[in-house]
């Protein structure tokens, strides 16, 4: 049995930006990771993936991108190279092919065992990912058997789906992509959609993520939201990371042949039901479009900054089928597999600690969990909206190393 | 409830105040967030019956209304019934316009909108091959429902749209609508 002051569970973004941060302050500490750094995005991950934000946008603690491309969107490769090379500039202590079976608390902090010998910590950091378990509807058990059933996790490419019609469930930023690729693989798509975020790639001259970056929104905080738990289910916006800054909507994709339909609400007797309000989760998206476009008018008005010459404009609101799908003998209409790209939730099933509510949330307080010396990293407006991009998971990194330098203080102040 | 609105600070006549502190209690008790609605029946001659409304489940109890509300329904003469009551369908239609306009109030109210009128016009689209079982493929009910809302409102159009796109997303008669539900129809 090791002992150590603190161990981070996870060695992707959120684990190597806390390393960076602990080192800095002389806290020893080890990296957990189930197979090598960034795991999820080698192995968990489409072939034809690109970040959604572009390369300039990686501002991680330490280290930042210096290529020549500032406005390309890095490939799964990339992705994974960008990372490593932050691993090893920082000379992060890492531990891999090391999966943790459990944690559970002792008396001095957290006993962690691992496929390569257990350890004590005083403190643990939770970086371990907020994509895990792909989040699939209860209906999902009515498909009938001989229909293939996918997620974004399972998914790679049109190649290994049968030649038959494709049902993608969900329309955030996989749905989308996903859809367009299978589309344009030759096989018929129809796309399910729920609430929705709508936003243009480029606006005004410059990338979406540029404006937001630039405007503030990214860097709204927990005390800055009215209602956190909303934020933290925002869907993902509809993006796509394509080298000629392609705009990816529910109109784009009905151009290319795509069927759109409402919501999946129920599967049975091998028929397929979707909801009727198509037309309103597109009009919110619209509305919400244009709030975030004014939102920036309103700030190139008052910061007046310089090379912006693209005038103001809309986009077309999104264009509803006159008569939506409701219903769909799948068998009937040629559908072979479905793909659930209904979001994704974080693994804590090794986790003996209780903190997880009943809804099977993590409890904590921006990433300060409620239980003494555990934190969590990487999740969805942990501390911003930024916190679950490889860009925004820096700044909560630092605040929750001076939390957990601060609580080791204390509790060696306390046994002195 | 944590807060309450007396009813002059209010713009709309809804105390947001008082909804939002029940949502906050009800998430620390999930429980008694579940509701059952209830109305009973009685045929009175052809078409004509007389619902009665006066009591549901919730809080984690049986709540009484300040009074017994009926509704009656009958076909119009061109069914060759009475019509004495408008017909079950309207009484449909009528729902999901009092649940959306309710929505909007609240909606406005919340967001500081002061609502001058709000008038809807509701039109559901039936083929009635459905219920005289002239066509199998065709359903009984509405192909489409329409609401086309009218609105006076210190707002912009942008915000007064928001406002019907938020009430549709919160109201319970738009879900009843346009999503499945399983129903139990049993004899005594």
């Amino acid at each position: 049995m090791r002992d150590i002051s603190t161990l981070i569970i996870g060695a992707g973004q959120a684990g190597l930006a806390m390393s960076h941060c602990l080192s800095q302050r002389s806290i020893e500490h080890v990296l957990l990771e189930r197979g090598q750094v960034a795991n999820s995005w080698r192995t968990e991950r489409w072939d034809s993936l690109r970040l959604l934000t572009p390369n300039w946008q990686s501002r991680l603690p330490g280290y930042t991108y210096t290529g020549d491309q500032p406005n390309g969107y890095r490939t799964m490769p990339q992705t994974i190279d960008f990372l490593s090379g932050y691993a090893n500039q920082i000379a992060a202590p890492v531990d891999s092919e090391t999966t943790v079976l459990s944690v559970d608390t002792s008396d001095r902090g957290y006993r962690v065992k691992t496929n390569r010998g257990d350890w004590t910590c005083r403190t643990l950091v939770m970086a371990s990912g907020a994509c895990n378990i792909a989040n699939i509807p209860a209906c999902a058990a009515e498909l009938p058997g001989d229909i293939a059933s996918l997620t974004p996790l399972t998914y790679r490419n049109p190649d290994q789906l049968s030649g038959g019609g494709v049902l993608v469930v969900g329309a955030s930023a996989t749905g989308v992509q996903l859809a367009s690729e299978v589309q344009r693989s030759g096989r018929q798509v129809i796309l399910a959609t729920g609430e929705h975020v709508r936003v243009p790639r480029t606006y005004r001259g410059h990338d979406i993520k540029w404006w937001m970056d630039q405007t503030g929104v990214m860097d709204m905080t927990l005390a800055e939201v009215d209602d956190i738990r909303r934020a933290r289910h925002v869907p993902s916006l509809q993006l796509i990371g394509s080298p000629t800054q392609e705009t990816i909507s529910l109109d784009s994709l009905q151009a290319i042949g795509v069927q759109i339909a409402g919501r999946v609400m129920n599967i049975h007797d091998g028929k397929i039901q979707f909801s009727g309000s198509l037309a309103n989760v597109c009009r919110l998206a619209d509305l919400k479009m244009n709030r975030l476009l004014t939102q920036i008018d309103d700030w190139i008005d008052a910061e007046a900054p310089g090379g912006v010459t693209e005038a103001s404009y809309r986009l077309r609101d999104t264009i509803i089928p006159s008569d939506p799908l409701l219903q769909l003998d799948l068998k009937a209409a040629g559908i072979e597999t479905v793909i659930w790209a209904t979001g994704f939730k974080p693994d804590y099933s090794w986790l003996n600690v209780p903190v997880i509510t009943p809804r099977g949330e993590l409890r904590h307080q921006g990433g300060v969990v409620d239980a003494p010396g555990l934190y969590a990293l990487g999740l969805p407006f942990l501390r911003r909206r930024k916190s679950s991009l490889i860009d925004g998971v820096g700044d909560d990194a630092r605040d929750l190393s001076r939390h957990l330098a601060s609580y080791l203080g204390q509790t060696v102040a306390e046994a002195a | 409830m944590t807060q309450t609105q007396s009813a002059n600070e209010q713009l709309n006549g809804v105390n947001v105040g008082a909804l939002l502190g029940a949502r906050e209690a009800l998430e620390n008790a999930p429980e008694a967030a579940e509701f059952t609605w209830k109305a009973t029946s009685e045929w009175k001659d052809g078409a004509h019956t007389r619902m009665e409304m006066n009591g549901f489940f919730g809080l984690g109890e049986e709540h009484a209304r300040s009074k017994t509300f009926t509704i009656d329904s009958d076909h119009p003469e061109v069914f060759a019934a009475t019509d004495v009551a408008p017909t079950p369908i309207e009484i449909v239609l009528s729902g999901l316009a009092g649940c959306l306009t309710a929505g909007i109030a609240s909606v406005a109210e919340n967001r500081g909108i002061k609502l001058n009128s709000v008038k809807a016009t509701l039109e559901g689209d039936m083929n009635l091959y459905g219920i005289l079982g002239v066509d199998s493929n065709v359903r009984n009910g509405f192909s489409a429902v329409r609401v086309r809302y009218d609105i006076d409102a210190d707002a912009s159009d942008e915000d007064i749209a928001a406002l019907v796109a938020q009430s549709q997303k919160r109201s319970a008669v738009f879900d009843i609508i346009t999503n499945p539900t399983n129903v139990f129809v049993t004899v005594a």
